[in-house]
């Protein structure tokens, strides 16, 4: 820093000229995500250790210091906050877990289709998969609301198939309790975690809530569709080809050439859509404002719900829990899948050394005629 | 060489028998995806015809993609008996700000922070990298606070100000500049150009494939938006179609489901965003992926 600004005093005029410029250039910039990025932080993380009640400003004398009492009503498993949001933890993380998965595995699968040479209608293809991801939240939800009603197209369809639907957007019914004919009793209706028992742990999504991870799955699949066709283009088919002649079957070529080479975007996908289920609110708000019976509210969904009724300390901690899960969440991630770039090879490297390992590895199991 | 010419005829033998494997395999693989097609564009089919159909056939033929009786009834209702067309108003201007307030101010600090040199410069690249990690929805009750402080609540400032730049875009717009060549720059320069005419006659015009990715996302990000509309703003005069929709969605206009009224305004809403969306079809589609290159 400082030698650069030695270096550039030299050049007097034009280097002061320059330094006027960038701050004037970023001003707008600084001051419009300082006022509405840091200081609210600033300001909510104050409010989270207050008793603030919303009236008035949270700076006044009449506020005071309650210091971690906000976060441990939510955390300690005792009350109704605790339990509201024990469940609506569990909630998101059934979400979590069904999401992620399925919509990465989903829109690899669409790439993969959509991105063969031979595939006749490609571009409509993508189009078609897409296009859920251009619609908004409130649009997709209304769309979602009457499809998935009592009498609604997808209970239809089921009724084609000798299956009677479920009223959706109003089962509160853990999916999870009706496979396994789970019942509140015995051990099951023991313990204690954030509130709420093994059974409300183990009972699994809510049938309402089944509804929305379908809607997710069916939003999101087309975006991250476009960046494993974005890495598959990056791929190129000489690999494909090379591998090709080495005499893998399909499956080989994929499993062994192919997806190691996508791990980075895996990796990219798999972070996006962890730290954006966690973040499922706008759905929530149009579709049911957190019911049945609090099965489909959410850490974000409480947050807001909690602070726009009047309890500001208790909200703010809320959202402020929900940054520290998103945040722990994607460091597990990091840990089980490790770095996407650990190694200090340029990416030119990597794909070559990892092509050459893979077209042996598919060769190789063509060898031994292992079969997948 | 010769030992490739000997294994040759074994080699396109085995090639040849790949492909038609592989012909097979796409005649399957196009059935996969002319059904998956289906399941994803039939409920947008089955929209677009129940907003053309009376709440009685919606009920009782969700199915079915041609109305019984043809209905523009929702529609007529939508523009002459409620707030749609106030929604679509507020859309407009808020949408309309927003893009033009970011191609301004997200190019003009990528261009600083990508060109010019000043004291505190990568202060802020790295304040903006951490920025863009804070989770969206994280910010809602804190951004609530500071509007609310700052008296500007229920007002269109407090629905387009803190959007007016976003963080993604100014780091997007960093990185653009930073690939292009600088001479053309010191050309100018030379000439005895200052930086700001620099920038807004040599340099932006360079920029356009950058910026009209910073258009398309701006206007679709600020079109969908709907939580930050939800904690800004409570007037019913001050509604977007999104928040407006979504409280048609969860009230309606009077009694009964009103499936074609609240469908046939999820269709119009997404009509803007659609043509967006088809028209710069080929811009997206790369976009996305180029984005994630890097």
């Amino acid at each position: 820093m400082t030698v650069t600004a030695i270096s550039h005093r030299r050049r007097r005029g034009a280097a002061q000229g320059q330094g006027v410029a960038g701050w004037a250039f970023v001003t707008p910039v600084v001051i419009i995500l300082g006022i509405f990025l840091v200081v609210p932080i600033v300001m909510a993380l104050w409010v989270s250790v207050s008793d603030w009640s919303g009236s008035g400003s949270p700076f006044t004398a009449q506020v005071h210091f309650v210091g971690a009492k906000n976060y441990t009503s939510v955390l300690n498993g005792q009350g109704l906050t605790a339990q509201t949001f024990g469940l609506a933890v569990r909630n998101n993380l059934y979400y979590v877990l069904y999401v992620v998965p399925l919509q990465t595995a989903l829109s690899l699968f669409l790439a993969v289709m959509v991105s063969r040479r031979a595939m006749k209608g490609r571009s409509f293809f993508r189009m078609a998969f897409y296009f859920p991801s251009v619609t908004s939240s409130v649009a997709i939800t209304v769309l979602w609301l009457f499809l998935f009603s009592g009498s609604g197209v997808v209970n239809k369809v089921m009724s084609y198939l000798s299956i009677s639907g479920p009223d959706w957007f109003n089962d509160p019914n853990g999916v999870g309790t009706q496979l396994f004919h789970l019942k509140e009793s015995g051990w099951l209706a023991t313990g204690n975690f954030l509130g709420i028992d093994w059974y409300q742990w183990l009972a699994g999504p809510s049938v309402a809530m089944s509804a929305f991870i379908i809607m997710a799955i069916f939003t999101t699949s087309g975006t991250f569709m476009l960046l494993f066709i974005a890495a598959l283009q990056n791929i190129g088919e000489d690999t494909e080809e090379a591998a090709l002649i080495d005499g893998a079957g399909a499956w080989a070529r994929f499993r062994y050439v192919t997806l190691p080479l996508l791990r980075p975007t895996l990796y990219t996908v798999i972070t996006l859509g962890l730290i954006g289920t966690w973040q499922i609110f706008d759905q929530i708000w149009i579709g049911t404002h957190g019911g049945p019976a609090y099965t489909t509210t959410t850490p974000a969904y409480m947050a807001y719900d909690t602070a726009f009724s009047g309890n500001w300390g208790k909200g703010a901690a809320i959202a402020f829990i929900l940054f520290g899960i998103i945040i722990v969440m994607t460091l597990i991630q990091r840990l089980i899948l490790g770095e996407a770039d650990a190694t200090k090879m340029t990416r030119k490297q990597l794909r070559l050394d990892r092509a050459q390992r893979a077209a042996s590895a598919a060769a190789a199991e063509k060898t031994t005629g292992r079969a997948h | 060489m010769t030992s490739t010419s000997i294994t040759r005829p074994a080699a396109s033998d085995t090639v040849r028998r790949r492909r038609q494997r592989r012909r097979f395999g796409t005649g399957t693989a196009l059935v996969v995806l002319i059904a998956l097609a289906v399941v994803y564009i039939f409920p947008f089919l089955v929209q677009i015809s129940t907003s053309f159909k009376t709440e009685g056939d919606a009920a009782n033929n969700p199915m079915s993609l041609i109305p019984q009786t043809w209905s523009t009834a929702a529609y007529a209702r939508l523009f002459n008996n409620s707030d749609f067309p106030l929604w679509a108003r507020n859309s407009f201007i808020v949408t309309l700000a927003v893009t033009l307030g970011r191609v301004f101010f997200d190019s003009l600090a990528g261009y600083a922070l990508a060109r010019l040199r000043f004291p505190g410069r990568d202060i802020i690249f790295y304040l903006l990298i951490g920025v863009m990690s804070v989770p969206g929805v994280v910010l809602l009750i804190p951004k609530f606070l500071v509007i609310n402080y700052l008296g500007i609540y229920d007002t269109f400032a407090a629905m387009i100000l803190p959007l007016l730049v976003d963080a993604g875009g100014v780091f997007m717009m960093r990185n653009f500049f930073a690939s292009i060549p600088d001479s053309v720059e010191e050309a100018a320069r030379i000439d005895g150009a200052g930086t700001f005419r620099i920038f807004w006659l040599v340099v932006l015009p360079m920029a356009r494939p950058a910026l009209m990715t910073i258009i398309i996302l701006s206007f679709q990000g600020s079109w969908n938006e709907f939580s930050h509309f939800l904690i800004a703003t409570q007037s019913p005069g001050l509604r977007t179609l999104t928040t407006g929709v979504a409280t048609l969605a969860s009230g309606g206009l009077g009694g009964g489901t009103q499936y074609p009224l609240k469908l046939g305004a999820a269709l119009l809403m997404t009509v803007p965003a659609a043509i967006v969306f088809f028209v710069f079809q080929r811009q997206i589609m790369n976009t996305t992926g180029g984005a994630v290159k890097d």
